[in-house]
This record gives C-alpha cells, sequence and structure tokens, in this order.
C-alpha cells in the first residue's frame, strides 16, 4: 500500500498541502463523499483521517480556538437518537472551524408528528446543508439518508451499525498515549474490547478501524451480549473476562446499552460488574502499563469502577473526548473540501462520475 | 357467462408427469373436455399456442393482497389469501367476502384465521368460516406460542378435516429479529436471531400433529434442520407439508448487504448453506409447494431503516420465471415445476382445479419458458415493486391466461 501511494504521489504534480507525502495526492487521499462507516474505508484512509486531526489538537489547546475554514458553510446535525456528548462534540467542531452550526433534536421535530426519516432528509437537504451529521436508533438510517440528499452526510452512530468518529478518535487517543508519530498504524497492539458488544455500534466501529490498523483484538461479553460469527470480524471472541485480558496493552470498557435491550440479557448489574466490570481489583492484577478506555456516558460501578476511570495516568477518558472533536473537525474540512473547491480536491468529482 | 368452446392447439401439454407433450386441449363449460392429439370441432374457438407450454394456471398457496394485476401476469389463475388482512379473516362474513373478491376472472380463496384477531389466544369460529369459503386455517403471519392452545386448534382442525397452515418461526427466540444471526447480521448491527429458531417452532408443531392427526402444513420452511425435520416426519407417516417462497431458494443474506430493505422477509433470508438445503429439499420432494407469498408494500412501509421497515415482497410476477430457474438448472423437471406451483396447492385447498387432466377447471396458461425479460420494480403490474429481484434478468413468461376458459390476460 505505501509503495503505491508514494508512486501515486510522484505522478501526479498536485500535493495537499496537508499530507506529508505518503498519501495520494488531492482528493485522492479520501475520495469518499460521506463517512458513514470504517467498513468503507482503507487503512491509509483511516491514517489520512488520523493525520489530518494532528492539527486541530494542537489548535484546541491554544487560547485562541478559531479557524476560518469553513467559514460560509452551513452544518446540520440532525439527531433523531438523544446524545449529549457526541452533538456537544460536533457542535464544538464545526464552530472552532467557522460554520454555522444548526442542532435538530428528534424530540423537538416533526419527527414526532410522523414524518418519515426521508421526508425529514428531502427537507434538510433544501434547506442546503454542506454536510449533515446524523445519529439514529436504526441501523443503516444513515446510509439511507445520505443516498437522498446532495451533501456529505457524516454518521454520528446509527443503531448498533457503526459509530466512524468514536473509533477513529480512540484510534487518535491511543497512538498519542503511546506517544506514536504521525503515519503510525497500531500494528500489534493487542486491544481488548468488553462489554455489551452485540448493541454496540462503537465495537463494530472500533473493531473495523482497530483491525485495520494491524492492532489484534479480543472481544469479551456474556453468550446473550456476543454477537454470532464475530471472529468473521477477524477478532477473538472470549466470555471469560480474565483470559481475555491476557497480553492486553489496551483495555476498552463499554457502556452496558440496556435502552437497546429488548428482553432480559444480564441477571442483575452487580453480577455482571462481578464477571465484567473492570474492578479496581481487576485492574489491580493488570501489568501498570494497560491503558483504560471507554467511550462514555460510563455507568460507574457496573462496568468500570470509580478509581478506575479517574486513574489520572492510566485512565485516558477524557483524552479520548478531547481527541472527539480534533477527529470531528478534521472530518468535517476533509469532507467538505470539494464544497469548497480546495486546490487538488475538485477535479476528483469528476474523476470519479 | 358461459364462454364458447375452445381448443389450444400447436402447444406442449404441461401432464401431471413427464416431459411436454405435443397436443391440443379442449374445454368446454368450463372445464376440460379433452387433451391430447385431439382436433378441435366446427363451433370452437381455436387458438394457436405456437409452441408455447400448456400448463396449469398456478394456484398461489398464501398471498397477501389480492391484486389481480400482477397475479394475472405471473400466470396465477388461483391464490390462498392468508387471514392477515384489516381486519383479520376471523369471522364468516369477512370470509365470505373475501372468497368472492377475485372473481370471476380470479378465484381467491380466503384462509381462516386460527384465533381471533390471529392473537393466538381464542380459537375462531373455524367451521363457519368453511361454511363461509374459508378452504384452510391459517396462523398467519406470527407462530402461537401457546402449546396448549397449538394442541386444541390442530385437535379442531383434524376433526373438522381442515389443513393448519403455520408460520415457523419460535417467537421466543426471533423476538424482533429482522435477520438470521451470522457474520452479515453482525457486520450490519441488525437485530437478528439464530436460524434455529425455524426448527424449534417445527419440532413442536410436528409433534402436535402427530398427537391430534391434523394435516399440517408449514407455509415456508427455509433452514437446513426444520427441513430434516420435516422430512423424517414424512417418513413415520406424519400428515405434514412444507412450502417455501423463491427469495428463499434464490437468495441468502448476503443480500442485506447495503440495507435493502426489499430484502426484510418474514422468515429473514438465511444462510447460503440453507439456500442450497432448500434447493435439495425441492429437489427431493419434501417441499410440496412454492409460492409467492406476494406482499406488495409501497414506499412508506420499505423506504425505511431495514429493521424499520416491513418485511415482504411482491412475488407474484416472479414466481414463475424464478421457479423456472430450478428446472433449467436441472433440480426438477417441468411436470414437477408445476405440481410444486399448482397442483399440490390445489390439493391442499381441496380444489379441483391444478392439473390438465379431463373434468378438471380450465384454469390454463400459456407459458414460454425461455422467454427472456428483466425484472423491474418501477414497471410491475404489482400495486407496489417491492421486489428483491429487481433488474434481474429473468427466463419464462406468461403469454395468455384462461380462467374457467374465458381468457383473462
Amino acid at each position: 500500500m505505501v509503495s503505491m501511494t508514494e508512486s501515486n504521489q510522484e505522478a501526479s504534480p498536485k500535493a495537499s498541502q496537508s499530507a506529508d507525502g505518503r498519501y495520494p495526492a488531492g482528493g485522492l487521499a479520501f475520495p469518499h463523499r460521506d463517512l458513514t462507516g470504517i467498513s468503507h474505508l482503507a487503512r491509509h484512509e483511516i491514517l489520512y483521517l488520523l493525520d489530518e486531526a494532528e492539527q486541530w489538537l494542537v489548535l484546541n489547546r491554544q487560547r485562541h480556538k478559531h479557524a476560518e475554514v469553513l467559514a460560509g458553510l452551513t452544518i446540520i446535525n440532525a439527531f433523531f437518537e438523544n446524545s449529549t456528548r457526541t452533538l456537544l462534540s460536533f457542535e464544538i467542531a464545526g464552530k472552532r472551524l467557522g460554520a454555522d452550526v444548526v442542532n435538530m433534536h428528534a424530540a423537538t421535530s416533526s419527527v414526532k408528528k410522523g414524518e418519515t426519516l426521508i421526508d425529514t432528509a428531502m427537507t434538510l437537504n433544501a434547506m442546503r446543508a454542506d454536510a449533515i451529521v446524523i445519529r439514529h436508533a436504526s441501523s443503516g438510517a444513515v446510509q439511507l439518508i445520505a443516498d437522498k440528499v446532495d451533501c456529505p452526510v457524516l454518521n454520528a452512530g446509527d443503531g448498533s451499525h457503526e459509530h466512524p468518529t468514536q473509533a477513529l478518535l480512540d484510534a487518535l487517543t491511543i497512538r498519542h498515549a503511546l506517544g506514536l508519530p504521525r503515519q503510525s498504524d497500531l500494528n500489534g497492539l493487542k486491544v481488548t474490547i468488553c462489554g455489551d458488544i452485540l448493541h454496540s455500534r462503537v465495537a463494530r466501529s472500533n473493531i473495523l478501524a482497530l483491525t485495520a490498523l494491524g492492532a489484534v483484538v479480543n472481544v469479551c461479553a456474556p453468550p446473550a451480549l456476543m454477537p454470532a460469527e464475530i471472529e468473521a470480524m477477524g477478532v477473538r471472541p472470549f466470555h471469560d473476562f480474565d483470559a481475555a485480558l491476557e497480553g492486553a496493552e489496551v483495555v476498552m470498557m463499554l457502556r452496558l446499552q440496556q435502552e437497546r435491550m429488548s428482553g432480559q440479557f444480564i441477571p442483575s448489574p452487580r453480577e455482571y460488574r462481578h464477571l465484567y466490570g473492570l474492578t479496581l481489583e481487576r485492574f489491580g492484577k493488570l501489568p501498570p502499563n494497560v491503558l483504560v478506555m471507554h467511550p462514555g456516558p460510563m455507568n460507574r460501578g457496573i462496568e468500570i469502577d470509580s478509581q478506575v476511570a479517574d486513574h489520572p495516568t492510566r485512565s485516558l477518558i477524557t483524552r479520548q473526548v478531547e481527541s472527539g472533536v480534533a477527529i470531528r473537525m478534521a472530518c468535517l474540512d476533509v469532507l467538505t473540501r470539494r464544497t469548497r473547491a480546495v486546490p487538488g480536491w475538485t477535479e476528483m468529482g469528476s474523476a470519479l462520475a | 357467462m358461459i364462454p364458447q368452446p375452445l381448443t389450444i392447439i400447436g402447444g406442449k401439454l404441461v401432464l401431471p408427469q413427464g416431459a411436454p407433450k405435443p397436443g391440443a386441449l379442449r374445454c368446454e363449460e368450463g372445464r376440460i373436455v379433452a387433451l391430447g392429439d385431439i382436433q378441435p370441432e366446427a363451433a370452437d374457438e381455436v387458438i394457436d399456442a405456437r409452441g408455447a407450454l400448456i400448463a396449469p394456471g398456478l394456484v398461489d398457496f398464501g398471498v397477501f393482497a389480492v391484486d389481480k394485476p400482477a397475479f394475472h401476469f405471473g400466470g396465477i389463475t388461483r391464490a390462498a389469501l392468508m387471514p392477515d388482512q384489516g381486519p383479520p379473516l376471523d369471522h364468516p362474513a369477512r370470509v365470505r367476502f373475501a372468497a368472492q373478491s377475485g372473481k370471476p376472472d380470479m378465484w381467491v380463496h380466503p384462509l381462516a384465521a386460527a384465533t381471533r384477531a390471529l392473537e393466538g389466544t381464542e380459537l375462531a369460529e373455524l367451521a363457519l368460516m368453511r361454511e363461509a369459503g374459508a378452504r384452510a386455517v391459517s396462523t398467519g403471519r406470527g407462530w402461537i406460542g401457546d402449546s396448549g392452545v397449538m394442541l386444541r386448534l390442530m385437535g379442531y382442525c383434524a376433526m373438522l378435516g381442515l389443513v393448519l397452515v403455520t408460520h415457523a418461526e419460535d417467537a421466543g427466540v426471533s423476538g424482533h429479529a429482522v435477520a438470521t444471526a451470522g457474520e452479515m447480521a453482525t457486520r450490519l448491527g441488525l437485530p437478528s436471531a439464530p436460524a434455529a429458531a425455524e426448527a424449534l417452532a417445527v419440532a413442536r408443531d410436528i409433534a402436535l400433529a402427530e398427537l391430534t392427526g391434523c394435516r399440517l402444513h408449514f407455509r415456508q420452511i427455509t433452514t437446513a434442520a426444520a427441513l430434516d425435520l420435516v422430512r423424517s416426519a414424512k417418513v413415520r407417516g406424519v400428515k405434514v407439508t412444507a412450502g417455501v417462497t423463491p427469495a428463499h431458494f434464490m437468495l441468502s443474506d448476503l443480500e442485506l448487504a447495503e440495507f435493502r430493505s426489499f430484502c426484510r422477509l418474514s422468515p429473514p433470508l438465511r444462510s447460503d448453506a440453507d439456500r442450497k438445503a432448500v434447493i435439495m429439499a425441492i429437489a427431493d420432494g419434501t417441499i410440496d409447494v412454492i409460492a409467492s407469498g406476494h406482499d406488495p408494500r409501497g414506499a412508506e412501509d420499505k423506504r425505511l431503516p431495514f429493521a424499520d421497515a416491513e418485511p415482504g415482497m411482491a412475488g407474484a410476477e416472479t414466481l414463475l420465471p424464478l421457479t423456472l430457474t430450478l428446472v433449467r438448472d436441472g433440480h426438477i423437471d417441468m411436470a414437477r415445476a408445476f405440481a410444486l406451483l399448482a397442483a399440490n396447492p390445489a390439493g391442499l385447498l381441496g380444489v379441483k382445479a391444478g392439473q390438465l387432466a379431463v373434468g378438471l377447471e380450465a384454469d390454463l396458461a400459456l407459458v414460454e419458458p425461455e422467454r427472456p425479460w428483466i425484472v423491474d420494480r418501477s414497471k410491475m403490474a404489482a400495486t407496489a415493486g417491492n421486489t428483491p429481484f429487481d433488474r434481474r434478468p429473468v427466463e419464462g413468461r406468461v403469454t395468455a391466461l384462461f380462467k374457467g376458459g374465458n381468457r383473462v390476460a
């Protein structure tokens, strides 16, 4: 892959300003209009988004956190499912890039009045948004909307399917925590993901992103919360948390998504904690270099103990939130480059068409 | 209206056994009166089949809507209407109305709802509905979870001599599933249930049928494990039959990629191994009926996220050509294809039709089995174009259709 991209680079006179010579030139670095899932992305496209986010990580730590990159563009955050942190993260990302950001909550929209998803999508489209960020409770809903609108669509979580920006921000967080430079993948890194894998879009996107970057992934869940044939996604499934933790360098804990469960999947939260919680006791037995992550919101005292979640050096949870803004800025920037006619990104549209 | 006597000449007769045989067929007063090496009589209307198959009109066992243009396009002259109507066919008056709804050029045979409002708890008035024209009893789209209710229902159907048509999916296992558990459902994050949900339901219903002597028909069997249960029950002499729709021998759950809601079916599409098992079961006689499951659904039901879309496909137009793929691939011969599509379902309904034989109703289709066409959801005769076979090239088309000796299409 690397040699191919390099030869592309030589063949093309135009180089993207932000790429470091390791990615295809201009729009070829990221030829997708939408970001609906990690499953559509190649390894170098994931790395490209991570590298693009680095500059925003720097900007976000300055006192003046503003870039006028998206000035004049309108971004609609259409959230058909409740969210606090992801919505806030996307809103901040858009505003720091100078875009006009509008939030639409399903609770206060016509969706409650029976308007179909497609009608809502057409309405948003007619308002000439330059990008739409969508969260929806049904798997595949974001793709459905993306097929009907004329602007880039970002998936902020669809059902139990994908949550691509979460996987990207997790990869970026890991890279920084391990002190890895730009362009680094996660080759050979051992990651254990534990929790409600069945209902988790975070787990799916992370499995896709981490395995694409070369990480070795264990997943752990009780049988009722483990999806069938998950090993087809290139991971090792475990029911025994302690066995799944063996050799792990990063542990990702997932929230029990009780709102998505129909029927009883576990006997009780305290029994779940006993078997699958990252308790202080379990944490204490891990080697001192093991890092802990959680996409939030946490059920403290169930899947993760407070002392573990708040560990000053080994918990990456707040750093994940920080990376989230940078990753979303990078995604909004990259996906709107064709609209903004960034040099090297305009001809791509016609080349693809 | 009593039609003029009709003789169709120059065709190939699809007889209950053997390869299609060149010959002619004569009907009078709506019935077949002679066939084989015969000549038209003086006053007859004569139609030249020009080498097409002269086949029995299809008897579609289990449709959800009376959709005459689609049925006529597909060569269907009779259809068994599922009780899942609004309101359900759980009352004699509604059954009587439904039984008249297709006449004169299409006969609808209502299936009586087994329980009131199809809720699976209280038995409906099955004997009165039989008097009103119900040809069999059906549990509808759903499964009756209470085995006690099922036991009493089967005993009652056995007493009345009515076939019970059941849906084979253990609802406790399937829950809100919209896909079969497996790699595809896992990748897409769709609610899924193990394929064993079907075998569980089939095993129970076969046990109850053995206990009660009830004549049992599974409208759709789609998994290898459940087909094995039916196969061995038949060997033991249990009065059980099984059906399927073309979707489950043509498609597997790989079609769910990109969340195509036209592939949202009930039961859901299965693994490719199960798809192949269905073909084997059609070939070895375990499956007795191929039906369309015709269920036209408009955009308001289908242009939704996959799990929110309603299940079902518009299948009447593609039933015949897709079944003919099994003939072309050598799994079955032409006679068996029409046994699956017409004679066997007619037998389940207890109607004298579905075959070319003297004395039977002259429900006839002229079929060009190799005529190519392309399925196009935007140009279908059905009230909605929700076909999972959109843009698929197929072969086999009905060029003329007769109901009771009258040309209807």
